[in-house]
């Protein structure tokens, strides 16, 4: 390798390429920034889709569950549970069926993991279920392939 | 240890190995929360204890991180530290600000994005801190000498901070906070802190092995080279399932599986490096860390990533227990091993022990390494089977759980040797060797 490539010729190698990579990601990246921008006109971030996850974030949900397969993976997947809750069929029974749910626990039953009891007020709780509407209305590629999640 | 200032750094590794502890120990609870989910569920919810066991783990690579370099760069540079006060206050600092944010975690104090979730106060004085590091370090490399070494180390901490400032930032519209969240975790993980640990890496072939310098620093940049043209676009990898364009299936799949690459180029240097030094070198410890965490790293990082991260594959595992896996091994791997291995360089220089306790820490080696290689081979198991059945048969998730449970016993067993192996290595850093071994090692040379 010495009489190939010199020291300097690495150094110089190495920040051209980096310099190189990065723009081209940085555009990349831009180019799906937009794309979101989009996306957002037809599923509109409303106030209560930030609350929402605001709810989500102050009670640290994703460090038991996951969000389009990002989180702690004790608990079940929520990017798709408005789904898995029939929400598209019945929007309504859907979002008593989650909120009854997050009111019920913890379960308490023996060898069963436990979701901690929340102090979430009933606004808090449409917010989150609005959220997680928003997030199943995302274009994930068809991922998870299964409603399980 | 040539340089008094260098002497500072012990300060940062004292910490990163209580942290270390605890970082382990918060492991244990939730892998015991995993199998008996019962234990602690009102007292200490699986969400707080996680938190815990990822930022410490987080904070106490850090931290090694700023002792490595406080310890390294007065020796490449040949200069004194431009402060060693300023250092020692940017330690209490960032101690103190870290036990905050556990004990505030303790009390629900948080916020919820995954490993960013300092509150704001904490993140900002993790940008203080940082600033005060970094100012040091950068006036000592300015006024002294200039090496690839120390170039490459400030490129990487340099990065480290100026990625960190995306986790102030965070949107409403979940698929903008996720693609920016991934310019903290992935340009930080596969991206800026490989530059650290290879700068690390090539300080202690130098020192170990006394090949020249000069080929040294010409692999050194050949390695980061491979590192970000791969990591950078490797991002990618993170962009398939999360409201972005499909184009990043292409490039998260290709550019990711580059990332092989540096960490096997990293195998081939450390070990070409000791073959064609020849240096027998006392510190027999300090090279079995180096040897193995290019190894590791290799597999934790490279292989084990590889093995998720084409994108038909990862339609099916992704962020399932494969990705637990692969997580565990490649931290371990890549960024545990390089701080511990500058530990059992420089700490018996800083302490004057030429002689140490170095069996033990060999010991120490072993026993955490198999450790978290069962833990890691627990885990892909589990994960090939919870992808089946959740992703190919559509089972639930909870009752798919269940099936896992062996595995999470062995997980749980496996932790358990861990945390002993990493008991001896602590007690090897920390405690004295035996006199009676001053005789056999006082004729080598002493660097």
């Amino acid at each position: 390798m010495s009489e190939i490539l010199t020291k300097a010729a690495a150094r110089n190698i190495f920040y051209g390429g980096t310099a190189f990579f990065f723009i081209v990601f940085v555009g990349l990246v831009a180019h799906s920034v937009s794309t979101v921008n989009d996306m957002e006109k037809s599923n509109p971030v409303t106030p209560s889709v930030a609350a929402g996850k605001l709810v989500w974030e102050k009670h640290a949900c994703i460090d038991c569950h996951t969000i389009m397969g990002e989180g702690a993976y004790f608990a079940p997947e929520l990017g798709n549970v408005w789904v898995r809750y029939n929400g598209r069929e019945d929007a309504a029974a859907a979002r008593d069926g989650l909120k009854n749910w997050i009111k019920s626990q913890p379960s308490g039953v023996e060898g069963r993991r436990q979701m901690p009891h929340f102090e979430i007020s009933e606004q808090e709780l449409d917010d989150l279920v609005d959220f997680f509407k928003w997030t199943s209305e995302v274009n994930t590629q068809n991922w998870p392939p299964k409603v399980s999640g | 240890m040539k340089y008094d200032s260098q002497k500072v750094a012990l300060y940062y590794f004292a910490g990163a190995l209580v942290l270390f502890v605890a970082q382990i120990l918060f492991g244990l609870v939730i892998g015991t929360i995993v199998v008996l989910p019962n234990t602690l569920s009102e007292l200490l919810p699986f969400n707080i204890a996680r938190m815990i066991h990822t930022n410490a783990l987080i904070v106490w690579l850090l931290m090694g991180f700023f002792g490595a370099s406080y310890y390294l760069i007065p020796e490449e540079a040949e200069t004194e530290l431009y402060s060693t006060r300023l250092a020692i206050v940017q330690f209490w600092l960032f101690l103190i600000g870290a036990a905050a944010a556990v004990v505030g975690y303790l009390f629900h104090i948080h916020e919820g994005r995954e490993f960013l979730e300092q509150p704001l106060w904490i993140k900002l004085a993790i940008v203080v801190v940082a600033l005060m590091f970094l100012f040091n370090i950068t006036m000592t490399v300015l006024k002294g000498r200039k090496t690839a070494i120390t170039n490459i180390l400030l490129l990487g901490l340099w990065g480290i901070a100026v990625f960190f400032l995306f986790s102030l930032y965070n949107p409403a519209n979940l698929i903008m906070d996720k693609i920016f969240w991934w310019w903290v975790v992935h340009l930080w993980v596969e991206g800026v802190w490989e530059l650290v640990m290879a700068s690390i890496l090539a300080f202690l072939m130098i020192k170990l092995t006394g090949v020249d310098r000069e080929v040294v620093e010409k692999w050194l940049y050949v390695i980061i080279g491979l590192a970000l043209f791969s990591g950078i676009l490797g991002t990618g990898h993170h962009y398939y399932w999360i409201g972005t364009p499909g184009y990043w299936q292409w490039i998260g799949s290709v550019f990711s599986t580059l990332e092989v690459a540096p960490f096997f180029a990293m195998v081939v240097f450390t070990f070409m490096m000791v073959w064609k030094g020849g240096r027998a070198h006392p510190n027999k410890a300090a090279l079995l860390w180096s040897l193995g965490c290019s190894v590791f790293a290799f597999f934790g990082a490279g292989v084990w990533g590889f093995l998720h991260t084409l994108a038909p594959v990862n339609y099916i595992t992704h962020g399932t227990q494969i990705t637990a896996a692969h997580g565990h091994l490649a931290f371990y791997g890549a960024y545990v091993m390089i701080n511990i291995a500058i530990m059992t360089y420089a700490m018996p220089n800083i302490l004057k022990r030429e002689p140490y306790n170095q069996l033990l820490n060999m010991w120490g080696f072993w026993i955490t390494s198999s450790g978290v290689t069962f833990m890691t081979f627990a885990l892909t198991f589990a994960g090939v089977v919870q992808s089946h059945l959740q992703r190919v048969l559509g089972m639930g998730f909870m009752e798919v759980q269940e099936q896992l449970s062996l595995f999470y016993w062995m997980r749980l067993g496996a932790g358990l040797a861990t945390f002993i192996g990493v008991v001896l290595i602590v007690w090897s850093l920390v405690v004295p060797g035996k006199a009676k071994q001053v005789g056999r090692v006082a004729a080598q040379p002493a660097e």
